[in-house]
């Protein structure tokens, strides 16, 4: 086997050497070096755009939490505007009905003396026309001519006793 | 040399492949240093690195092409298992790390081009490199944790019954690391380039019926790319654990 020639040793161990020697340089010196570069350069490059997004993502929720306080804030205005609307519009609509309330009482109190103004006149009429009623039947039935002063008494009379009993 | 050696009788043998060919011969000091096939695709392999790491990173995009996804795709992977294994301690041997994987990995596949010669299927370069390993994690154990460093072959609480027994093979294993480590790694690269020349020898004797071979061919590259990736990580992985028991101890 040609592998165990001792004479070819040295010559390839020189070789070897060398050749390892030259390749350790150029790695350590130049491929490294660039590649070792190329990434780091990457890695930062992805580390900005991700500290980026974050701050990005931190504004927007910024931003959303203020939309939700505006929201709220409006949310909570409109709330107490309708509130004071409809205490405002109760009040109104209390105070006109007690208004009409006074007004109508005030009616109701008017028609009543009218009423009773009608019944009284009424009742004083009903005397006279109950004396005329019958001043005409005594004349026609039993030919007596009775006068209204007459007839007057004996009606309030009779009708008093009628009160009484 | 020992091409004039197997020259004659095994030309076309299986292990003609391996035979280190010298095409610059050289001299320093009474040593033979031939520029060789072997030298060759180990400057190939530094080239290919080179050239690899300059088309992934001369134009440095954001968004990478794919030959800078290949040379990132590297990187990462050598320096998760170097972080994975030895921790922040491990970083300034990553660049060692990650020059032993891409030699190694450059090594395995370059040698699985037709014609081509494959380094790591000498043993002497695998041993080289396993030894300088074993010596390199032994001399980083020492410094750093001084003689405790002996506690590695003796975990603490063990009982003095368990530990007579556990104490000579512990250090047997550790002794052993540097021989299993390159032989790993040299039976995979000749049992898989033997077996490639041996089914490709039959493709012309079998004639017609050589299409069976021929498919078999095939398949076995398939499975020895598999295996000349996964021969570098195994090295590569398997010095960084070395490393990680020099750095940490168990």
């Amino acid at each position: 086997m040609p592998q165990f020639d001792p004479s070819t040793f040295s010559s390839q161990l020189f070789w070897l050497v060398i050749c390892f020697v030259g390749l350790y340089w150029i790695v350590s010196k130049f491929a490294v070096p660039r590649i070792g570069d190329i990434l780091e350069q990457r890695e930062r490059l992805v580390q900005d755009d991700l500290d980026r997004a974050e701050s990005l993502k931190g504004e927007a929720q910024q931003a959303l939490a203020n939309y939700e306080a505006a929201m709220a804030d409006a949310r909570e205005q409109a709330r107490t505007l309708i509130n004071k609307v409809t205490s405002d519009s109760k009040i109104a609509a209390e105070s006109r009905n007690k208004k009409l309330g006074a007004e109508l009482a005030v009616q109701i109190s008017d028609a009543e003396q009218r009423i009773a103004a009608a019944r009284d006149e009424a009742m004083s009429n009903l005397a006279s026309i109950a004396a005329d009623a019958a001043t005409d039947a005594a004349s026609r039935l039993a030919g007596l001519d009775v006068s209204s002063g007459d007839a007057k008494a004996a009606v309030s009379a009779a009708m008093a006793a009628k009160g009484a009993a | 040399m020992a091409t004039e050696e197997h020259g004659g009788e095994a030309a076309h043998g299986p292990m003609e492949q391996f035979e280190i060919k010298p095409l610059i011969d050289l001299n320093l000091g009474g040593y033979d240093i031939s520029y060789t096939n072997s030298a060759l695709f180990m400057t190939l392999a530094v080239i290919c690195t080179f050239s690899l790491f300059w088309a992934a990173t001369h134009k440095r995009t954001m968004v990478p092409s794919r030959i800078q996804s290949i040379g990132e795709l590297m990187f990462e992977f050598v320096a998760g298992m170097v972080k994975e294994n030895v921790g922040k301690e491990g970083i300034k041997y990553f660049p060692f790390i990650f020059t032993l994987f891409v030699f190694i990995l450059f090594g395995n596949v370059l040698g699985l081009l037709p014609y081509s010669f494959t380094f790591t299927s000498h043993i002497v370069i695998n041993a080289a490199l396993a030894v300088f390993i074993f010596v390199a994690v032994t001399i980083i154990g020492f410094a750093t944790h001084g003689l405790h460093y002996f506690r590695l072959f003796c975990p603490s609480g063990t009982p003095l019954p368990v530990a007579i027994v556990l104490v000579p093979i512990e250090i047997m294993s550790y002794f052993i690391r540097p021989v299993s480590l390159s032989l790993r790694l040299f039976a995979n690269m000749l049992a898989g380039h033997v077996l490639l020349k041996v089914l490709a020898g039959f493709v012309i004797s079998l004639g017609i019926f050589g299409i069976v071979p021929f498919l078999a061919v095939g398949a076995v590259t398939m499975l020895e790319i598999m295996v000349a990736l996964i021969q570098a990580y195994v090295f590569a992985l398997l010095s960084t654990i070395y490393l990680n028991d020099a750095v940490h101890l168990h």
